[in-house]
């Protein structure tokens, strides 16, 4: 579904990814955790183009990003994207919000988007919320509306960049388990995230990365159980330190 | 062209100080053939002033779009077109568009503007322009001010640059932009006076017929004058309106 071939990217002089040879199966859920600055967002990002790369192949759905022929919004119509800041569109109701893409892109008719809208809302538990503006939603609220938005357009991929780093603790459980029910039902999911209860129970693999390479690769059993590395050892007792 | 001011008529003529003992007469201008004049520049400033907003705002949006574009030679002819009609005066740019305009066009073209009403036309076409420069600004820096992220989002859902700019970055930065367009687009109204210097039969110009005609020059413009006021309350109290509407509807919180 994702296949990262000797994948570079730099910024400037920056080299912040380096020669990143990843493989994500349909279906397959895949947490990538790591420092601050060690290149995830960047690496999920380039998924849809949103960070192009400057070397390497990278091939997504069956489209390959280094082909300058793709047509780049119709791949990123497949990919659904959920980031740390939710980003919804803040002049657009929350029913607005999710129908906008559908119906200019799909051409999907507005009574046939709404009501999967709805269906949506229902998921992800916001029904009464339809008419309400981003602005009167709490953080986690916000985070549900975007998984629905990104959702509404059907993709094969969802890619998520640390969807709970910017709320309070108590809304964290709530946009997790909408995850959760989502990788259920067999979505193919890469999730940045420190919410190392959510890897354990949902990721079928977990990617390490430390300064723009993939230092490690596991099952999620295997990479907290005994990781292989010390960087990896370190950060995962930062993580579960206390004090974190 | 211009005729001399009132008070050399009073200096000259023998009855000395008669601007003192002016007499009032407003009935002149509220009835008869002076007040249809004044009536017939209200229409003109009216027309001038509504069709400029329009047009000016379309071309500025446009300006706007082609100075943000990815693609050079866009960012160039918009940044051409920016430094020329910022950086002349209008009235030079309105005789341009009079004087200098039909030179570079046709005869036949020429032979029809002139049974149209080319004033007219040269007056809106120099206002529009002139105006749609510090609009395009105005929406820029609206446009900037809306984060980044705006953008990635609907990137992020397959919309197209033109069309992420046409949902989702431009109704938010309209919103910002309301208050300096509400100021352009006085401007527009209060600058269309000066269309009077190419014949445009707009009601600075009608007041000043009035006044040569009676000599009522204090009546006249001070019709004229309130009457410029009404119109920039008008569009105060429109985009006013305007303003409430979005903010109750999206921005409740
Ligand atoms: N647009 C950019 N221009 C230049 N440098 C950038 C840009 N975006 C990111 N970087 C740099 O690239 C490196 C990797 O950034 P990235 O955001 O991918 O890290 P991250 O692992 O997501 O970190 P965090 O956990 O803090 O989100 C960092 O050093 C960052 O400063
Ligand atoms: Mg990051």
């Amino acid at each position: 579904m994702i296949n990262f071939i000797g994948v570079h990217k730099w910024f400037k002089k920056l080299h912040v990814l380096n020669d990143i040879n990843l493989h994500v199966t349909q279906g397959e859920v895949l947490v990538v955790c790591g420092p601050s600055g060690s290149g995830k967002s960047t690496l999920i990002r380039t998924i849809n183009q949103l960070e192009p790369i400057d070397d390497g192949r990278l091939v997504v759905d069956g489209m390959d990003l280094s082909d300058k022929k793709t047509d780049i919004n119709k791949l990123r119509a497949e990919v659904g994207f959920v980031f740390q800041q939710f980003n919804l569109y803040p002049h657009l109701s929350v029913l607005k919000n999710i129908t906008l893409a559908p119906i200019k892109i799909r051409r999907t008719s507005k009574k046939e988007a709404e009501e999967q809208a709805m269906t949506l809302l229902e998921r992800v538990g916001l029904t009464d919320k339809r008419d309400a503006f981003p602005s009167q939603l709490s953080g986690g609220q916000q985070q549900r509306v975007a998984i629905a938005r990104a959702l509404a357009m059907n993709p094969r991929i969802m890619l998520f960049d640390e969807p709970t780093s910017a709320l309070d603790p108590e809304m964290i459980g709530e946009v997790l388990s909408v995850m959760q029910d989502l990788a259920k039902s067999g979505m193919t999911m890469v999730v940045v995230t420190h919410e190392m209860g959510f890897a354990r129970e949902v990721a079928h693999r977990v990617v390490f990365m430390d300064a723009g390479t993939v230092l490690e690769e596991a099952a999620p059993e295997v990479f907290f159980k005994n990781p292989q590395h010390d960087r990896a050892r370190q950060f995962l007792k930062q993580l579960l330190s206390p004090m974190h | 062209m211009c005729p001399p001011h009132p008070l050399h008529h009073t200096r000259n003529s023998k009855r000395g100080l008669d601007v003192l003992s002016y007499h009032f007469d407003w009935s002149i201008i509220l009835s008869g053939k002076y007040f249809d004049w004044l009536v017939s520049g209200v229409k003109v400033t009216l027309q001038l002033s509504a069709a400029g907003i329009v047009l000016s705002f379309l071309l500025g949006l446009i300006v706007a779009i082609m100075r943000m574009s990815a693609f050079k030679p866009f960012r160039w002819l918009a940044c051409i077109f920016l430094e020329f009609t910022r950086n002349t005066p209008l009235l030079v740019q309105i005789f341009f568009w009079y004087f200098g305009s039909y030179k570079l066009l046709p005869e036949a073209v020429n032979d029809w503007l002139l049974t149209q009403n080319f004033e007219f036309a040269a007056g809106l076409i120099a206002l529009t322009i002139y105006t749609s420069a510090f609009i395009a600004e105005d929406i820029r820096s609206g446009v900037l001010s809306i984060p980044k992220e705006q953008m990635e989002a609907a990137r992020s859902a397959g919309f197209s640059y033109l069309r992420s700019m046409q949902y989702i970055i431009l109704p938010q930065a309209i919103r910002i932009t309301v208050p300096p367009l509400v100021n352009q687009f006085l401007n527009l109204a209060k600058n269309s006076s000066l269309t009077m210097t190419i014949g445009v039969m707009e009601l600075t110009y009608q007041a000043r017929q009035v006044e040569s005609y009676t000599f009522k020059g204090f009546e006249a413009f001070t019709a004229a004058t309130l009457v410029y006021l009404a119109l920039s309350f008008i569009i105060t109290f429109l985009m006013h309106q305007y303003n409430e509407r979005i903010l109750k509807i999206h921005m409740a919180a």
